[in-house]
């Protein structure tokens, strides 16, 4: 009997342990999600977007003699 | 008792729904202060690129730039790199922090940072410098 008492209490805590756990979830970073608006970002800085060649890529025009 | 414990794991299994659901959520990166810090920098970085290029200024582990070899900047121009140099990071800094008080966690700051710290080296152009793990000059 004891045990079985022992048995649901730890049963109890196990499902307390969980629901704590995904409060924690909850706020974990979105790490996924912030990739994604970081290379947003880097696209738009770095003018990256268009596919094309970057504009930074040009060399600097040559002096003329 | 046994009710209790399957409205437990009903309960559980919602939340790890929402929070999967959370998860995937895009983070809000449109707000003013933002959009002005994006615009900023991209406006400065006309001028870094033959920077980032020369090797003078590198790409470091922390998410923010630094002049890594003044030798390679001609002396006229010294200045000017320290210059954008120090308003590059000051942007960088407020974008991180700005990203993380724009989706209601300020301390998300240091995660978006080492995000933006790892996603700024993939992305760079060969030829750029970065620093590696151990915080050495790379060429990429």
């Amino acid at each position: 009997m004891n045990s079985r008492r022992l048995m649901l209490r730890a049963a109890g805590l196990a499902g307390a342990a969980a629901l704590a756990g995904c409060v924690t979830i909850n706020i974990y970073f979105p790490a996924a999600a912030a990739e994604k608006a970081a290379d947003r970002i880097i696209d738009e800085v770095w003018q990256l977007k268009d596919g094309g060649a970057p504009v930074n890529v040009k060399p600097a025009p040559e002096e003329r003699k | 008792m046994r009710l209790s414990v399957l409205l437990c794991t009903a309960l559980a299994a919602a939340l790890i729904g929402a929070g999967a659901a959370h998860a995937q959520a895009n983070l809000e990166i449109d707000t003013p202060a933002i959009a002005a810090l994006r615009s900023s920098m991209q406006s400065r970085h006309a001028q870094l690129a033959p920077f980032y290029a020369s090797g003078a200024v590198g790409l470091t582990r922390e998410g923010f730039v630094a002049l890594r070899d003044a030798a390679a900047v001609p002396l006229a121009q010294r200045q000017q790199v320290n210059a954008l140099v120090a308003a590059e990071n000051q942007d960088r800094a407020a974008l991180y922090r700005e990203i993380a008080r724009a989706n209601g966690h300020p301390e998300w700051e240091n995660d978006i940072r080492a995000t933006f710290a790892r996603r700024w080296i993939e992305r760079a152009q060969p030829g750029w410098y970065y620093q590696n793990a151990g915080g050495a000059w790379v060429r990429k």
